[in-house]
């Protein structure tokens, strides 16, 4: 039993990760969002590096999280189309499993590039030394958490013909606190303050997206997506 | 056996028709005890109760005010278990009663910002601040939009239903961790010259009253909702039998009475 739940987890993960492999533009595409919109926030605002050096990090989070919302939308919806989706609601396995190891994939795919990159961002947005090293470990565990909270909003939204724009707005709200810590640590620590509780406090969010959002998104597809 | 008719209320409470017949009943009482309730509290609060030493008269839109954000917040949990109860026993009155509290739960949401942005230009001189309950309050609006959204989304009543409980349910986990998180974020960010923190205590003859608007407050809440429920109630269940009986005896009276009038 136990061995039939891990291959579940396992192979959808693994199935997921080949598909993004043979689809690498469409990989691309959210971290090259990331980087582009970076390049608006000194054409809006300004090149002033003094200036830049206060908004970095809240802008940074801002922008990692949009890219995640708009990746996003893409995580059941080809899967749904080919009916693969409706395979994986019949499996004998745990729902939650086969969509934790879609949710992981999802993560592996986008957040962890995203987390990559954002050195580079905060280098072009001057933003100061201290707040790297934060930033990077902010990220890693935040986009983890925008992942599972997102599923649940592609979930509710996969058979709908234009769920994209909804999804954004069921999954806003709740993205708010992963917000808040994620760029809170991040300033705390240019400030010089100890910048490990807020993302201590990340990590359980983390922690309870993780043991819920599976759950939330199993349910979420099985009254949805079957008829 | 005598466990199973120990249940049967509850079952009855689920068939939208016995709720329709019955509720039916329970609106006169229940409209005349609202309006009584609200307009003692308001003639009250806006009347008798003393004005406010700093504030003066401005700070009776309180009575307006706190009550909407009472029930704005509880509105969603309200919303929340019905569509709970309606994924764990199958009940249709339930997920009814889930669509109907969305968006009476979303106008009083509205109606705690505007008061509170107009109560917030003359005490502290600007319409909007980004406090920590404000900014709360905005999410739950956004959370409120979401559910109703979802609903109108889905054709299928029954995907649109099963929906927007499980979006009710995850708003729920996530409503205390965004107060909190919030909170947080602004004792981080607190601006100096601003204080929100209202009167430590508040005189009893300010306080009868609110507690009386907040009474009657509940009770508009469920007036409110009992009628939204009975209109879905009708439109979803407008091709049964009862439905229609019911629509063709309305016919047949107001036939009689224009007859009568004709005549």
């Amino acid at each position: 039993m136990a061995r039939q739940m891990d291959s579940g987890f396992l192979a959808w993960l693994r199935r997921d990760l080949l598909l993004a492999w043979r689809r690498r533009g469409e990989v691309a595409s959210p971290v090259l969002f990331f980087i582009m919109v970076s390049t608006l926030i000194p054409l809006g605002l300004t090149p002033e590096s003094t200036r830049l050096a206060e908004v970095a990090a809240g802008m940074v989070w801002v922008m990692a999280l949009l890219a995640t919302l708009l990746s996003v939308d893409g995580l059941f919806a080809s899967d749904y189309q080919d009916g693969s989706l409706e395979q994986m609601l019949i499996t004998p396995q745990l729902l939650p499993l086969p969509v934790l190891g879609k949710i992981t994939a999802h993560w592996l795919t986008t957040g962890l590039p995203l987390t990559l990159v954002s050195p580079l961002l905060g280098l072009m947005l001057s933003l100061p030394a201290a707040g790297f090293i934060p930033l990077l470990w902010s990220l890693a565990l935040g986009t983890a958490c925008l992942s599972l909270i997102g599923a649940v909003g592609a979930a509710l939204t996969v058979s709908l013909r234009k769920g994209g724009l909804l999804l954004t707005l069921l999954v806003m709200p709740l993205y708010m606190p992963v917000i808040i810590f994620g760029s809170a640590s991040v300033s705390y620590a240019i400030d010089g303050i100890n910048w490990l509780p807020p993302l201590a406090v990340l990590g359980a969010l983390c922690a309870a997206a993780v043991a819920l959002c599976p759950l939330a998104v199993a349910g979420a597809l099985r009254a949805t997506a079957s008829n | 056996m005598n466990l199973f008719s120990d249940w049967t209320w509850f079952h009855r409470l689920g068939s939208p028709r016995w709720f329709y017949q019955n509720s039916g009943r329970w609106l006169p009482w229940l409209s005349v005890v609202t309006l009584v309730v609200l307009a003692t509290g308001l003639v009250w609060g806006l009347a008798f109760a003393p004005a406010d030493a700093k504030q003066g008269n401005s700070f009776r839109i309180i009575y307006i005010h706190v009550p909407a954000s009472f029930l704005a917040l509880a509105g969603y949990y309200i919303m929340a278990i019905a569509g709970a109860v309606g994924l764990i026993w199958k009940m249709k009155l339930s997920y009814m009663v889930m669509k109907s509290a969305a968006p009476i739960g979303a106008v009083l949401t509205f109606i705690a910002l505007f008061t509170g942005a107009v109560w917030g230009k003359p005490t502290w001189g600007t319409y909007w601040v980004w406090d920590a309950r404000i900014t709360s309050m905005l999410i739950l609006l956004f959370l409120y939009a979401g559910v109703m959204a979802l609903q109108y989304a889905y054709h299928s009543v029954d995907a649109a239903s099963k929906a927007g409980a499980i979006l009710a349910l995850v708003g729920t986990v996530n409503i205390p961790i965004i107060y909190k998180s919030v909170d947080w974020w602004y004792t981080l960010h607190q601006p100096a010259t601003i204080k929100l923190t209202s009167a430590p205590s508040m005189h009893p003859d300010m306080f009868q009253p609110l507690l009386v608007m907040i009474a009657g407050f509940y009770l508009f809440y469920a007036l409110v909702l009992i009628l939204q429920t009975r209109n879905e109630i009708l439109r979803r269940e407008r091709n049964t039998s009862w439905v229609r009986e019911l629509a063709a005896a309305k016919m047949t009276t107001n036939t009689i009475a224009n007859e009568a009038k004709s005549e």
